[in-house]
C-alpha cells in the first residue's frame, strides 16, 4: 500500500470519529461559551488537547479561577488513561519507523483513534494515523466551532443520535474479535458488567470515569493476562482485523 | 477568570501531551515479556468495553433510543459490517426511535 493509500484509507475510518466527535465537541462549545470563552479560546483549546473529559473539566477550573497547578493534577488524572494506551501502541509500531513519527502520532492517542488503530492487522502505518488523525482532528475542532457560535446549528435531536456514534464504533471493533476468541468475548462481557457494576457500588461510584477505565483495565486485564497468556507474536492480533 | 486562559490552555495541553508522548517515545523495542505482552493485548478490549457499556444508554434523550442504538451496534457488528455502517447505522436507529418515542 503505498503513503497516498494509506492516508486516505486513514481518513475513511476516521469518518466515524469524526461525526461524533462533531456532536460531543459541539457540546463543549455550547459550555465553552457559558464558561465565557471566546470562540477563538475554545477552538485553540480543541486543536491543541484533544480530548473530551479533560476539556470539560477544564471549564470547570477556569470558571473557578483555580491555580495552574489544579489544573495540571485534574488533566494527569482524568487523561492517565491515554498512558496506558501509548504503552500498547508503542508495540504497534515497527522498530525500523523513524522516530519522529512517534512525536506526531501521540498528539493523536484518543480513546477512538486509538481504538481504530490498535485493531488494525500488523504494524501501525504513520500516514495511516496521520489521515484519521486529520480528520477526527477537523470534527472535534469545527463541533466546538459550530457549538459556541450558535447552540441552535444543529437540532437536538441530530445531537442525542450522533452521541451513540462513537460507542457504535467501539461495539465495531471488539464484537468481530469477540466473536472469533471465546477469551476476549468473557474478558468483554466481564469488562461491560464490571462497568455496569461500578456506577452502583456506594464510594467506588464516586470515582472519575477516567480512573475507572484505568483500574478496570488494569485489573481485568492484567487477570485475564495471567490466566491466558497470548501466544507468540503478532499471529493473533493480525488474524483479528477487519 | 482571574488567572491567564492561555497559561490554563498551555498547561493542559502540554500535560495531555506529555502523557501520550512519554510511553511511545520510551518503549522503543518490542516487550518480549509474555504476560506485559499479553496485558498490553486485552487492554483495547476492556477499555473500549468499559467506556461503552453503560455509557451508551445514558448520551441519548431516552434510554430506551440508546438501548435501540446499543442493540443495533451490537448485531451490525456481529454479522461482520464495518466501523462506519455500524455507526451510522446505530446513530439512525436512536433518530428513528426518539422520533417515535
Amino acid at each position: 500500500m503505498d503513503r497516498k493509500q494509506c492516508i486516505i484509507n486513514g481518513i475513511r475510518d476516521g469518518i466515524p470519529i469524526c461525526l461524533g466527535y462533531i456532536a460531543v465537541s459541539f457540546t463543549f462549545g455550547i459550555m465553552a461559551k457559558n464558561a465565557g470563552l471566546t470562540v477563538f479560546q475554545a477552538v485553540l483549546i480543541s486543536a491543541t488537547n484533544l480530548t473530551s473529559a479533560g476539556q470539560f473539566a477544564a471549564l470547570g477550573i477556569i470558571g473557578a479561577s483555580s491555580s495552574y497547578l489544579e489544573m495540571a493534577f485534574t488533566q494527569l488524572i482524568i487523561n492517565l488513561r491515554y498512558c496506558l494506551m501509548s504503552c500498547s501502541l508503542s508495540q504497534k509500531f515497527d522498530e525500523k519507523t523513524r522516530f519522529f513519527h512517534r512525536f506526531f502520532v501521540a498528539y493523536g492517542v484518543t480513546d477512538e483513534i486509538f481504538a481504530v488503530t490498535v485493531s488494525r492487522p500488523g504494524r501501525l502505518r504513520p500516514p495511516y494515523s496521520y489521515g484519521m488523525i486529520a480528520i477526527s482532528t477537523f470534527g472535534w475542532t469545527l463541533g466546538t466551532f459550530l457549538g459556541i457560535v450558535s447552540g441552535s446549528i444543529l437540532p437536538e435531536r441530530v445531537i442525542s443520535a450522533l452521541s451513540v456514534a462513537l460507542y457504535g464504533m467501539f461495539i465495531a471493533i471488539i464484537i468481530p474479535p469477540a466473536k472469533k476468541d471465546k477469551v476476549i468475548r468473557g474478558i468483554v462481557l466481564i469488562s461491560m458488567l464490571a462497568s455496569l457494576a461500578f456506577g452502583y457500588i456506594p464510594v467506588i461510584r464516586d470515582i472519575s470515569s477516567g480512573f475507572k477505565i484505568i483500574i478496570l483495565t488494569v485489573i481485568i486485564a492484567g487477570i485475564a493476562a495471567a490466566l491466558f497468556p497470548v501466544k507468540d507474536d503478532g499471529e493473533d492480533r493480525a488474524a483479528e482485523g477487519s | 477568570m482571574s488567572g491567564n486562559i492561555y497559561i490554563y490552555v498551555l498547561v493542559m495541553a502540554v500535560v495531555t501531551y506529555l502523557i501520550r508522548l512519554i510511553p511511545l517515545t520510551l518503549i522503543r523495542k518490542e516487550i518480549k515479556n509474555n504476560y506485559i505482552k499479553s496485558f498490553l493485548y486485552y487492554v483495547p478490549f476492556v477499555t473500549l468495553a468499559v467506556m461503552t457499556f453503560p455509557a451508551i444508554l445514558y448520551g441519548t434523550e431516552s434510554m430506551i433510543s440508546g438501548l435501540a442504538g446499543f442493540i443495533t451496534a451490537l448485531v451490525l457488528a456481529y454479522a461482520g459490517q464495518s466501523l462506519i455502517v455500524v455507526s451510522v447505522l446505530s446513530c439512525l436507529a436512536v433518530f428513528i426511535v426518539e422520533l417515535i418515542v
